[in-house]
């Protein structure tokens, strides 16, 4: 694991259900449902703030179409989106 | 973006402007959902729901070919039925199972649009089974999102067609037995029997693998819609972690471990899209079709607004099969239409071609029209002596009756309205056809009330009238029926300025 995370996850807690499907499936495992309950009463996904790798896999993963937001550091986010134009591969994978 | 996420964001670190958005809500969705007053920002899925990921993948793959544009969604019945509240694209929601059917209108009608429909398990495989089986073999220009969780979610967990043998719901407690309930329908295979569909695979929602498998079949088939199209299916074995009494993991477990077996992954078909052997007709605007100029805004201008007596005109247009009752109704209606008017026209007729009981309701208004049913019309056509004496009891007080004889029959009692009698048939026997009968009728309709512009009817008649050769007989007839009334019944009477006689 990288000492300064390559990615970092953005989720809003006003979007998130609560389902938990992204913590489960987050490889670096740096998601987790907050203890807190939101205002709509479910305990939302949260960003440890470490390990985020930016693999997107979290985004798909999601069922909410704007609940999370996925950042990669610049030059990991460009190599991944050559990727994306050359191929039909999601950057996740 | 709340508070506390912007507090999240804050506090990953300094190296703020180092970061590139990777993965953000796509714009093919609506940045808010208008549909309640609250919960703008999320979609009415419950937590852990597979329609969430497919409608992501379905919006990315729209967003990345640039199609948002051109692309007609169709939202069926079920828990996807408020798809249009999400997606801005151009969006239609139909009766339930009929997606395919109403996509086949679109796709032909639209050529050059990406047409999608988007069903469960429950609208495609049990009440839409026929829609989907003979789109599929027409290889219409459409795509498929087939979202199978092997139940019925919205009406609380039924058995669908594809519920799992063994698996228990509502309708099924004791577990699906495949002696009375029979199996579980797997519509790839069934579709891929067919020669006409260009593509179909079935994938899984159940890991981050096969997510990623279904968002490139998502993207195959909107590809093949761009490219030219055919028959596109994609079937997503999706979860529904409430119906199963599941958390959303274990539920997308249950999708591995038991949906997977019952429903193999694979592409079932991959062929070349293009058209198929034998061409269709060329694609051509609805008005070509109806062979009508097609309205610009600039033709506003040429609707006729004639000053109109009347609010409101209801006729009702009454006799047998086969002496042009509809048709009459039809005429005028459009020529209503043409005159700016809101206008309907309710037909109603026996199973017989001709000679059966037929009539028509048309209302002319310069208001919004609430029903097409006309209980008390202003206006009965009798064209023959059944339909007088039938409807005669219903026509407004002091509203009008135009009946098709010289005279009135024996026994009849009027009702309390001016009947006007025209030998009608006899008119137009002599005039060379006895088919014109309603023509002489709407002239005497057309002299009698004032309700329309002559020039407008003269226009709605040669167009309507297909048959040159008969193009002169409906005009004749039509002057005709004008002169009848003018001369047989209005002798001396003389024609006030709002159209009506005094």
């Amino acid at each position: 694991m990288p000492a300064t995370p390559t990615g970092k996850v953005l989720i809003h807690a006003e979007e998130c259900k609560g389902c938990g499907l992204c913590v489960d499936s987050c490889p670096p495992k740096c998601l987790f449902l907050a203890p807190e309950l939101s205002a709509y009463g479910v305990h939302p996904a949260l960003y440890t703030g470490r390990d985020c790798t930016g693999c997107g896999i979290c985004f798909y993963c999601c069922p909410e179409p704007g609940a999370i937001v996925v950042y990669r550091r610049a030059a990991a986010a460009r190599a991944a989106a050559d990727r994306r134009q050359g191929g039909s591969h999601a950057t996740a994978l | 973006m709340s508070e506390e996420s912007m507090v999240a964001v804050a506090e990953i670190g300094a190296a703020q402007d180092d970061f590139e958005l990777l993965h953000a809500k796509s714009p093919v969705f609506y940045p808010v959902y208008e549909r309640k007053s609250q919960l703008k920002q999320q979609t009415h899925y419950c937590p852990g729901c597979g329609h969430g990921i497919v409608h992501k993948l379905v919006a990315e793959a729209i967003e990345d070919l640039s199609l948002q544009d051109r692309t007609i969604l169709v939202s069926p019945v079920g828990c996807a039925v408020f798809a249009y509240y999400y997606f801005d694209v151009g969006n239609v929601q139909v009766a339930h199972g009929r997606a395919p059917a109403a996509a086949t209108g679109l796709a032909r009608a639209c050529p050059g649009r990406v047409v999608i429909s988007y069903q469960g398990d429950g609208d495609l495989a049990a009440i839409g089974t026929a829609e989907i089986v003979h789109a599929a073999n027409r290889g219409e220009k459409i795509c498929v999102i087939f979202v199978n969780n092997a139940i019925y979610g919205m009406t609380g967990g039924q058995m669908a067609p594809t519920t799992l043998v063994g698996q228990k719901s509502t309708t099924s407690p004791w577990g699906r037995r495949p002696a009375n309930e029979g199996y579980p329908i797997r519509m790839c295979e069934l579709l891929a029997t067919l020669e006409a569909p260009a593509y179909i695979e079935r994938v899984a929602l159940c890991d981050n693998k096969n997510i990623m498998k279904a968002r490139r079949a998502i993207r195959k088939a909107l590809e093949i819609q761009r490219d030219g199209g055919g028959f596109a299916f994609v079937e997503v074995l999706s979860p529904c972690p409430t119906i199963w009494g599941l958390d959303a993991v274990a539920a997308r477990n249950w999708v591995a471990e038991k949906m997977v077996p019952a429903f193999p992954l694979n592409v079932f078909r991959d062929r070349k899209p293009g058209p198929l052997p034998g061409g269709g007709p060329e694609p051509r605007s609805v008005a070509e079709v109806l062979e009508i100029e097609a309205r610009t805004a600039d033709d506003s201008s040429k609707i006729q607004h004639a000053s109109h007596s009347f609010q409101t005109l209801t006729v009702k247009v009454a006799g047998s099969g086969g002496q042009g009752a509809l048709l009459l109704g039809q005429l005028l209606t459009e020529m209503g239409l043409r005159e700016g008017l809101e206008v309907s026209w309710l037909p109603s007729y026996g199973p017989e071609m001709r000679s059966g009981s037929a009539h028509c309701h048309v209302c002319l208004s310069k208001e919004r029209i609430g029903s097409p049913l006309i209980s008390h019309p202003d206006v009965l056509i009798a064209m023959n002596e059944i339909s007088l004496r039938k409807f005669s009891p219903q026509v407004a007080p002091h509203g009008l009756i135009l009946y098709n004889h010289e005279q009135l029959p024996e026994h009849f009692a009027p009702p309390e309205a001016r009947i006007v009698c025209i030998p009608a048939s006899e008119i137009a026997d002599k005039l060379g056809s006895t088919k014109a009968a309603n023509m002489v009728l709407l002239g005497a309709l057309l002299e009698e009330t004032g309700c329309l512009g002559a020039d407008t009817a003269l226009r709605v008649l040669d167009e309507k009238v297909k048959k040159i050769e008969l193009r002169n007989t409906n005009r004749e007839a039509l002057e005709a029926g004008r002169q009848f009334v003018d001369k047989e019944v209005w002798t001396g009477a003389e024609t006030q300025p709002d159209g009506f006689a005094g």
